[in-house]
């Protein structure tokens, strides 16, 4: 057995994985933002555009959503160049990443806004709100509801993705790991601690969306509080029922 | 149907007031729903501080009606004018333009409906139901709005709702509040659609009274409703659509006691035999 307990401990404090990870933070916010907006813009165009806006984000999310992203990021950061189009490597992964995420996120956000009850826009409007009033006041806060569950999944997954841009040589946690692999071949220990960084994120994270969902549940909370006296009644007719 | 015990005011009964001027002027509308003729040449002129009361037959398009006036729907022929406004169109040269989303949404400040299904913003409080229009779009100022709204909740009965939100109340509380978040705006209409007709018996009255009330300071009221109890208590006037048209118009005694319409008297045998 050639397994290493100092190198797998000198990993874990390693300053290039902490970097990495760092990296991978923020390279995901940043590009989990950007998708948010372009999901948004994608969905409004699709749900309440003209036709050649429509065509236009069905196309987009079409594209995006049939093609692997590894071979989006290497198109955008080593193919784009021959038309003369030369991004760096941060501004390549992050418009891959989102461009990505924007067209998975459109139809999140599209299923959000149609699950919001039509009785809410003609309440808005009875009130004299204006179509982006309505919008912006009333209709995304509720879709928001239930577009913040599969938003938090595609968080937790975009912390992973990340890791593709180390194909075009993004320094996050997984270049670094490999970086570090090639220097010392301890493979097993670094991709481990890499591994373990990854597994801590999306920890934190899944914390982090447990309360952002029950800030967003609270209104829809418990309904009109019961009675004690209610509530034994309640149960008893149930037990008496039988099962259904 | 409920028969609710509604006491007509003693102070001033409904045929003693003075109507003002008129604020809701229908001509001849028209509404299609692609081939379905919804409206046919519906007129109906509702002078300030009257309450006309509309019932008749589930599609005989009552809901359709209200919606035009606020402009929720678009008319296919005739006029609307309410609270001052063309609504819809603006007049250029003896042409109708249609307006814009922004200068429809002006309009519809000046008409408060409210919803048979209530309708509140679930996501936010009472109070913010309240102030969420007086203050995000007519720029009002918050602690005003919010002192306005209490007002409001005391009104219509619920002073202790303000933080609570909309799932947390019956279903006549809710609309309650439905009514107040509507008279924030301070409408110089107001549109109801079967207010009473989601709720559950009990809650019924609590509704009708905060109606009531409201009529009888003066408020220009429409109501789609079949609570005859209302009616008496508070309309000027109570109309019959059927199939798109309106096929009675009377006084409530004379409506509910000597109808001319052989559709009134059929559709007054149904309700009543409930
Ligand atoms: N958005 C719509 N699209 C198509 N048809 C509609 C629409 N809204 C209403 N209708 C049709 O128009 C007719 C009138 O509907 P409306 O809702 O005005 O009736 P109503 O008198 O309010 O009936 P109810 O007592 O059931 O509320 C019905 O036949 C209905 O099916
Ligand atoms: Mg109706």
């Amino acid at each position: 057995m050639n397994w290493s307990w100092s190198y797998f401990f000198e990993y874990l404090t390693n300053g290039l994985m902490v970097e990495g990870a760092w990296t991978t933070i923020w390279l995901s916010v940043v590009s989990m933002v950007l998708g948010l907006g372009l999901g948004v813009i994608a969905a409004m165009m699709k749900m309440y555009g003209n036709r050649a806006l429509r065509w236009i984000a069905e196309f987009y999310i079409w594209l995006f959503r049939g093609t692997p992203i590894l071979i989006q990021l290497v198109i955008i950061y080593t193919g784009l160049p021959q038309l003369g189009i030369r991004l760096n490597v941060i501004e390549s992964a992050i418009l891959g990443l989102a461009l990505n995420e924007g067209a998975y996120l459109a139809e999140i956000i599209r299923a959000g806004i149609m699950s919001v009850d039509k009785g809410q826009n003609d309440a808005a409007r009875s009130v004299g709100m204006t179509w982006r009033e309505r919008m912006w006041l009333v209709i995304l806060p509720q879709a928001t509801r239930t577009i913040i569950p599969p938003l938090g999944n595609q968080f937790n997954g975009m912390l992973k993705t990340t890791s593709l841009a180390s194909v075009i040589s993004m320094e996050e946690l997984m270049r670094n790991a490999q970086m570090l692999a090639q220097i010392e071949f301890r493979v097993l220990e670094v991709y481990l601690v890499a591994a373990l960084w990854y597994l801590l994120l999306v920890s934190i994270w899944s914390a982090i969306q447990v309360r952002i969902e029950a800030h967003y549940e609270k209104p829809f909370g418990p309904a009109a509080a019961v009675s004690p006296e209610a509530e034994k009644e309640l149960a008893k007719a149930i037990e008496k029922a039988g099962p259904a | 149907m409920t028969t609710q015990d509604l006491t007509p005011p003693t102070d001033a009964r409904p045929g003693d007031k003075t109507l003002g001027e008129p604020i809701v002027v229908i001509d001849g509308v028209q509404k299609y729903f692609g081939a379905h003729h919804v409206l046919k040449d519906v007129s109906l002129t509702v002078r300030r501080g009257e309450v006309v009361v509309i019932c008749g037959r589930s599609g005989s398009g009552k809901s359709t009606l209200l919606r035009c006036v606020d402009q929720l729907e678009t008319i296919d022929g005739g006029t609307i004018h309410a609270a001052g406004h063309l609504m819809g169109f603006r007049e250029k040269n003896g042409k109708r333009i249609p307006l814009g989303d922004a200068q429809v949404a002006r309009q519809q400040r000046d008409l408060g409906m409210v919803f048979q299904n209530f309708n509140l913003f679930p996501h936010i409080s009472v109070i913010d139901n309240i102030t969420l229009a007086p203050v995000r779009i007519l720029k009002r100022n918050k602690a005003e709005a919010r002192a306005e709204a209490r007002t409001l909740l005391k009104r219509v009965g619920l002073p202790d709702k303000e933080n609570a939100y909309p799932r947390q109340l019956s279903g006549g509380q809710q609309q309650r509040v439905a009514i107040a978040r509507a008279l924030a705006m301070q409408p110089k209409v107001m549109l109801f659609d079967e207010p009473t007709s989601a709720l559950d018996p009990e809650m019924i009255s609590e509704v009708l009274d905060v109606m009531v009330d409201l009529s009888r300071q003066g408020m220009t009221m429409i109501v789609v409703t079949h609570e005859m109890g209302f009616a008496r208590a508070a309309a000027d006037r109570v109309l019959l659509m059927h199939e798109g048209h309106i096929v009675e118009e009377a006084a409530p005694e004379t409506f509910f006691n000597h109808p001319e319409s052989e559709h009134t008297k059929l559709f007054l045998s149904k309700i009543l035999a409930h």
